[in-house]
């Protein structure tokens, strides 16, 4: 048993296996026949996990595609059993891995209400008080008495949102699907979010959106091959997260790079990259500026160079550009001169995949020196609710007149 | 100690039976009458085979009611034993995805069985009246076979939705070994015909045998054999109800040490 009073969740020690069937026997047949040599591989799914979740803390779960979260999810929620270890829980815990489990498409949207709230516990009187509420903020007051079947997509996230927040229970366990939908959708997922973190329930937040997890997890672990690989501070968390997921596929990207170089040599850009603290990075979230560094180093004595720096999104548009030109600050190098140059911007850009393009030529632009195209490849990516291009600050001045 | 009658276990179980009550016939435009037409129909074609063409049971009184209430009750065994049997597997969607008691499930799915079967037992009321079927206190016996043939059914639907889970085939060798039943349970004849004591005693040893005989027996007439009648209320007379209670008792313990692991077999 828990002694202390102020842990909501104890997993201590806990491993979970799968035995996966080299040749699925799901035949009695199949299993005489290969009965002696019934090949299985026993993927270890968790291995050794340990960590509290104190009462009223938000927790975050975070880890890539396969590390083990959602085993260890719905080992959580009860689904699964550990192989080894135990699971205490604390109090009453209510699991939301997807929206709308046990939606059945054959049935109306109002019996399905009925059906989806007696999954989370209450029986048809409960429902049947709260029945308005949950249509009215599903905004499906026409379509209760269709059938689910005739439901858009939208329309049934929204239904299944709408019973799922009424769950009133001590420990939540959120899965990041609740974040699908449109922006208004994922506007009141948040608004939700912000709610629980106010009234102080302890939540189990699985994401990897580390926006997310900085902006509402006190703490955090990262999981990688089903094991606990750093626990504590969720900015920390998020940090790690970013460099141990972006510093696999840099290693691609990476040679990429080189290969652009094209001009006179009179000069070389060696480095042209977003940074941030120093270090090179290949993630920001929004909250972070763009700080792009170019270091150039000069061949033979340059003269009031011009250096234009751009970036491209994905479709190769445009969306930023600067030249020193218009800044009236002159390159001119000795050879054997190193520069560096420091760009900070407002990150006010969507979320994607963008690449920085960096020239240096001549005075008059006829000489180009070294030219480097869409390379340092970067991603924004995060807890940004609108689908807009650009998120440039705005003043706002609202003025009743009568 | 787990709490099955909490109020979210309620709740639940009543909304389970309700959706599987409102799936049955979707669709169908007689819907609940099917529940009624089915054994009647059924009832109808067993008659025309067997005593119009091949004249079995004419010597039996109120023989028309005597098949219908076999039939009846087989059918209730049957209809809960292959629902059941792929319960687990039908609510994989749930049981992978949510914590809920996985034996209310399989219980869930035996409730609309009886649901039915209860719509049934008005249908054979209506053809005992009409076939003035004197009513005695014997009809009260009755419950207690019905509660004879569910707990035996559940023993079993708890053994074969467990098994489903890792072996598919049990759907077909049930199939089978219910379709001998049907001719090793005296429901179309009456058992004198067998007329052979020892066969005739072997084939009472079967619990659902046992509590068709025995319902005929009280309700309809006393030319119906009973396990009592053949060993003359010697202890042999428990051997069914002994049978039973092993059967329900293996099934709960298989189903309870495969239930926790249902989510990643299915």
């Amino acid at each position: 048993m828990i002694e202390n009073n102020d842990i909501a969740i104890r997993v201590s020690h806990v491993s979970k296996n799968f035995k996966l069937p080299h040749d699925q026997q799901s035949s009695i047949k199949g299993r005489l026949i290969n009965f002696r040599k019934r090949g299985y591989e026993v993927q270890h799914a968790l291995v050794d996990v340990s960590f509290d979740v104190k009462k009223g803390e938000f927790f975050g779960i975070v880890g890539r595609n396969g590390s083990g979260k959602s085993t260890l999810l719905k080992l959580l929620a009860g689904i699964y059993t550990p192989n080894e270890g135990s699971i205490e829980i604390n109090g009453k815990l209510t699991p939301f891995i997807e929206l709308g489990v046990g939606f059945n498409p054959e049935l109306s949207g109002r019996d399905n209400v009925f059906l989806n709230g007696a999954l989370l516990g209450f029986n048809r009187k409960e429902m049947g008080e709260m029945y308005d509420e949950i249509v009215e903020f599903a905004e499906l007051e026409r379509f209760m008495d269709q059938k689910l079947k005739n439901y858009s997509s939208g329309m049934q996230v929204r239904l299944a949102f709408s019973i799922a927040i009424r769950a009133n229970t001590d420990i939540l366990v959120l899965d990041e699907v609740l974040a699908v939908g449109d922006a208004n959708f994922q506007r009141k997922c948040l608004n939700y979010f912000k709610q629980l973190k106010a009234s102080k329930k302890t939540v189990v937040f699985v994401s990897h959106d580390m926006a997310a997890v900085q902006d509402f997890c006190d703490k955090a672990i990262i999981i990688n091959n089903g094991s606990i690989q750093f626990s504590g501070n969720s900015t920390e968390a998020a940090a790690i997260y970013n460099e141990i997921n972006f510093s696999g596929s840099a290693v691609k990207g990476e040679s990429k790079d080189e290969s652009h170089h094209y001009g006179d040599g009179s000069a070389t850009i060696q480095k042209l990259h977003i940074q941030k603290d120093g270090k090179d990075i290949k993630h920001i979230s929004p909250k972070e500026d763009l700080n792009i560094l170019v270091e150039v180093i000069a061949n033979r004595d340059v003269k009031s160079a011009i250096l234009g720096v751009q970036i491209q999104d994905a479709s190769d548009n445009i969306i930023f550009s600067y030249n020193n030109i218009e800044e009236k600050l002159d390159i001119s190098l000795n050879k054997k001169q190193r520069m560096s140059i420091n760009l900070v911007t407002k990150n006010i850009f969507h979320n994607g995949t963008y690449t920085i393009s960096a020239a240096l030529k001549s005075n008059d632009k006829s000489v180009v020196y070294d030219q480097l195209l869409k390379t340092a490849k970067f991603e924004i990516s995060g807890w940004r609710v609108s689908t807009a291009f650009t998120h440039p600050e705005v003043i706002a001045n609202y003025v009743k007149k009568d | 100690m787990i709490n099955y009658l909490s109020k979210e276990n309620k709740a639940l179980f009543s909304e389970l039976v309700r959706t599987d009550f409102k799936l049955r016939y979707q669709g169908s435009i007689l819907g609940y009458t099917w529940s009624l037409l089915r054994p009647l129909l059924l009832f109808v074609i067993l008659y025309i085979v067997f005593v119009y063409f091949l004249h079995i049971g004419n010597d039996i009184p109120h023989y028309p009611v005597y098949l219908l209430l076999g039939i009846v009750m087989w059918n209730f065994f049957v209809e809960m034993t292959m629902q059941s049997l792929g319960s687990i597997v039908g609510r994989g969607d749930l049981i992978r995805k949510i914590r809920i008691p996985r034996w209310m499930v399989v219980f869930s799915s035996s409730i609309s069985a009886t649901i039915n079967l209860l719509l049934s037992l008005v249908v054979v009321f209506v053809f005992m009246v009409v076939n003035q079927v004197p009513l005695t206190l014997g009809i009260l016996m009755l419950p207690v076979y019905l509660v004879m043939i569910y707990v035996f059914a559940l023993g079993l639907s708890l053994f074969l939705s467990a098994a489903y889970v890792k072996f598919r085939d049990v759907s077909y060798i049930w199939e089978v070994v219910l379709q001998a039943g049907f001719y090793a349970t005296p429901i179309i004849y009456p058992l004198q015909l067998v007329n052979n004591e020892l066969v005739e005693k072997i084939l009472l040893m079967n619990p659902v045998a046992q509590a068709i005989q025995g319902s005929r027996y009280n309700l309809i007439t006393h030319d119906a054999l009973t396990t009592y009648g053949m060993w003359g209320g010697s202890w042999y007379v428990i051997i069914p109800s002994v049978f039973v209670g092993i059967v329900f008792l293996c099934g709960l313990l298989y189903f309870k040490s495969q239930a926790n692991y249902f989510a990643e077999n299915i």
